[in-house]
């Protein structure tokens, strides 16, 4: 296959700033911390899935992050199960948990392990959480760099594709600790096999460093 | 009993995280597992925890847990036994 | 797309500071299980596989004087320590070229230094020190380099994941070799967690057996080097790799094994060889009861159910991001010596579908083997070897 790769669709989340394919959506309640400002923009989006709520931060984030990237993309249409990737990385793995988890065991005097937040002291869970959601079950891997690396995505993403590994590969960066955050998903994909007509067409990029580089830096 | 099971349901609502359900939501008889709140394996674990965290109370034999965890009653009706003890 | 070779590997558990060690200690069916009743690493005591402290510090400090007289031991975290033994140990054979950029260095890993969350620990050291990436900076430092390390954190499948990932960027000639390093230290953290899950054996665990009750946890690290130079092979490759993800529940097991099984169909469509052709499978066995029952339906899915088999988490227990290294390491060795190591707690085979478990050591050609591995989060990884 010709080594032709796109963006199709993508997405950012950040306090203050949520856009998805050049759209900016308008968010209001900045000043909240990031559980309640997760909460609001899951519930404003009505997407209905429970076990939203039972997701540690950096899963919440990227779920969110993912719905709305793939909300349009018809990727389970046009893809087996089996040919879509997820590449997701970030750099604080799942410390904003693992702070979580490690108070229930702090005081001996009251001692209280959680296997609820326990399961969420990885951070490939995001990456289950989204397989789970969308059907995926293709090639999977989550990787730590100390920064949003867009050369980092783009290598393993066009190792996916150019061994036909994947056909699709949803990527990106999801990184919360305490009240920070970010998310930036992208659904790459080859140019043939992308939908010709359709909404998000205008907001397409090439798949390269410069592009991630360019989606990465845009304001809300 | 009645007071002890609408303790137990905002105590489980808090427990597992569920969110969008309100003490009325939740029939003190039907099952907690499959159908009703559809709660799964970690669930059960976090269930476990909370007899611990709230009540003092250690179940011998985690067996015995599906017995004890299948409905908000015969939870309730647990906790009473084991403190009459 | 260029074939990639094993030149080679270094493992540290708890039978050993060497592979040679280990095996000479699995050979006398020893196991590196004690059970351990100590607070400060566990709330109720079970069997660990805890790596020789002792040992390790007056080993690590060796090394660190040899190359940094002025560093005390007291400047690296015990997971530093094992990392840079290990990759010490490993690149010994090479000469200095083996840091520079023609180089990938891969640290897997699922919680690194976890163990800075506790109090005391974490007073000795720089809070940064809990991100991966400071870790693995540490470590690459010690040793010059030249490259940043990929650094996979990816539930227990890390291991495999790793070798799968660099042995892809060598195939196509990104770089000519890596050093894939893998590694977990037990610690109250992770140990804690284990038990909130109700998932740990309170005897050392028993994969695949009728009489298992859960997984027992140990520590070690491992590094296996990769190259692209026919020359440095120790005249094994790996042929083919590929992940999957359940798609199904984040700590439970896939319930048909089938996920599992399209990454080993994958992994052995492209390593050449049908399923025919394999001579042993070490498989990810954690003795849950979930678990094997899934592997043993994936086995039989790609008509497996006959290969050798074992799980080496029975000597040395689950190493989480060490164990796809750590095993690996120890299938290679069961291709060099063409021994297959009896599956440590077995008696009895207790999983709906057969599994050709290795009840005894004993000598068999073994020219292709498969290595597997699940975590939580449904992911799935496999990887084959083959002799050239």
């Amino acid at each position: 296959m010709n080594k032709n790769y796109v963006i199709t669709s993508w997405g950012i989340l950040r306090r203050g700033s949520v856009i998805v394919n050049d759209k900016i959506e308008p968010v209001q309640e900045n000043n909240l911390n990031f559980a309640d400002l997760i909460k609001s923009l899951f519930r404003k989006e009505q997407i209905s899935y429970p076990k939203f709520f039972k997701m540690d931060n950096v899963s919440k984030l990227g779920f969110l992050c993912a719905e709305l990237v793939l909300r349009d993309s018809r990727v389970a249409g046009r893809y087996s199960k089996e040919e879509t990737g997820v590449v997701i990385t970030n750099s604080a793995s799942s410390l904003d948990t693992d702070h979580i988890y490690q108070e229930t065991i702090r005081d001996k005097a009251n001692y209280f392990p959680s296997p609820s937040v326990f399961v969420y002291t990885l951070p490939n869970i995001v990456i289950g959480e989204i397989c789970i959601r969308h059907k995926l079950n293709g090639e999977n891997a989550f990787l730590i760099s100390e920064s949003f690396d867009p050369a980092l995505l783009k290598r393993q993403v066009d190792e996916l594709l150019d061994h036909d590994r994947a056909a699709a590969c949803l990527c990106g960066w999801v990184e919360v600790l305490k009240d920070r955050f970010e998310a930036l998903l992208f659904l790459v994909e080859h140019a043939e096999r992308m939908e010709s007509d359709s909404e998000g067409a205008q907001s397409r990029k090439e798949f390269t460093v410069e592009n991630l580089t360019e989606i990465y830096n845009k304001q809300g | 009993m009645e007071e002890l099971i609408k303790k137990l349901k905002q105590e489980v609502i808090v427990q597992l995280n569920l969110e969008d359900i309100s003490v009325d939501d939740i029939d003190a008889d039907a099952p907690l597992f499959g159908e009703g709140l559809g709660l799964d394996s970690i669930d059960a674990l976090e269930l476990i925890v909370l007899l611990e965290k709230n009540y003092g109370i250690k179940i011998e034999d985690p067996k015995d847990g599906k017995k004890i965890f299948f409905s908000i009653r015969t939870m309730a009706e647990y906790i009473t036994e084991r403190q009459k003890a | 797309m260029k074939p990639v070779y094993i030149a080679e590997d270094h493992i540290i558990t708890a039978l050993g500071f060497s592979a040679e060690e280990t095996i000479t200690r699995i050979k006398e069916n020893q196991t590196g299980f004690h059970v351990i009743n100590d607070w400060s690493l566990t709330p109720s005591p079970v069997p660990l596989a805890l790596v020789d402290s002792a040992e390790l510090d007056e080993k690590f400090t060796k090394v660190l004087q040899s190359r940094f007289p002025e560093k005390t031991a007291g400047d690296y975290t015990r997971m530093e320590k094992m990392f840079i033994l290990s990759i010490h140990e490993a690149v010994r054979g090479f000469g200095e070229d083996i840091f520079n950029e023609r180089t990938l260095p891969v640290i897997s890993t699922t919680k690194g230094n976890i163990n800075l969350l506790e109090a005391e620990t974490g007073r000795q050291f720089d809070p940064q020190r809990l991100f991966l990436w400071d870790m693995a900076r540490v470590i690459m430092e010690f040793f010059g380099f030249k490259n940043k390390p990929l650094i996979v954190s990816n539930a227990c499948i890390s291991g495999v994941l790793a070798l799968s990932v660099a042995s892809r960027h060598l195939q196509n000639g990104a770089y000519d070799r890596a050093v894939v390093a893998g590694g977990d230290i037990l610690s109250e953290f992770v140990i804690s967690g284990f038990l909130s899950f109700q998932a740990l054996s309170p005897e050392p665990c028993k994969p695949f057996d009728i009489a298992r009750n859960g997984l027992s946890l140990g520590e070690g690290c491992g590094t296996i080097i990769l190259t692209t130079d026919p020359s440095e092979s120790t005249g094994i490759r790996i042929a083919g790799s590929a992940s999957s993800n359940d798609a199904n529940h984040i700590s439970g097991p896939s319930r048909t094994g089938e996920e599992l099984a399209f990454a080993i169909r994958n992994a052995v469509r492209e390593s050449g060889i049908t399923t025919r052709d394999l001579n042993f499978i070490s498989a990810h066995g954690t003795a849950t009861l979930y678990n094997d029952e899934m592997e043993s339906k994936s086995l039989a899915l790609v008509n497996c159910s006959e290969v050798p088999a074992n799980s080496f988490k029975g000597y040395w227990g689950h190493t989480l991001g060490g164990a796809g290294i750590l095993e690996s390491a120890l299938t290679i060795h069961t291709m060099k010596e063409n021994m297959l190591f009896r599956s440590a707690g077995f008696s009895e085979i207790g999983v709906p579908e057969p599994v050709n478990v290795i009840r005894e050591h004993k000598t068999a050609q073994v020219n292709n083997a498969l290595k597997i591995a699940s975590g939580f989060g449904g992911c799935n990884a496999a990887i084959i070897f083959r002799k050239d």
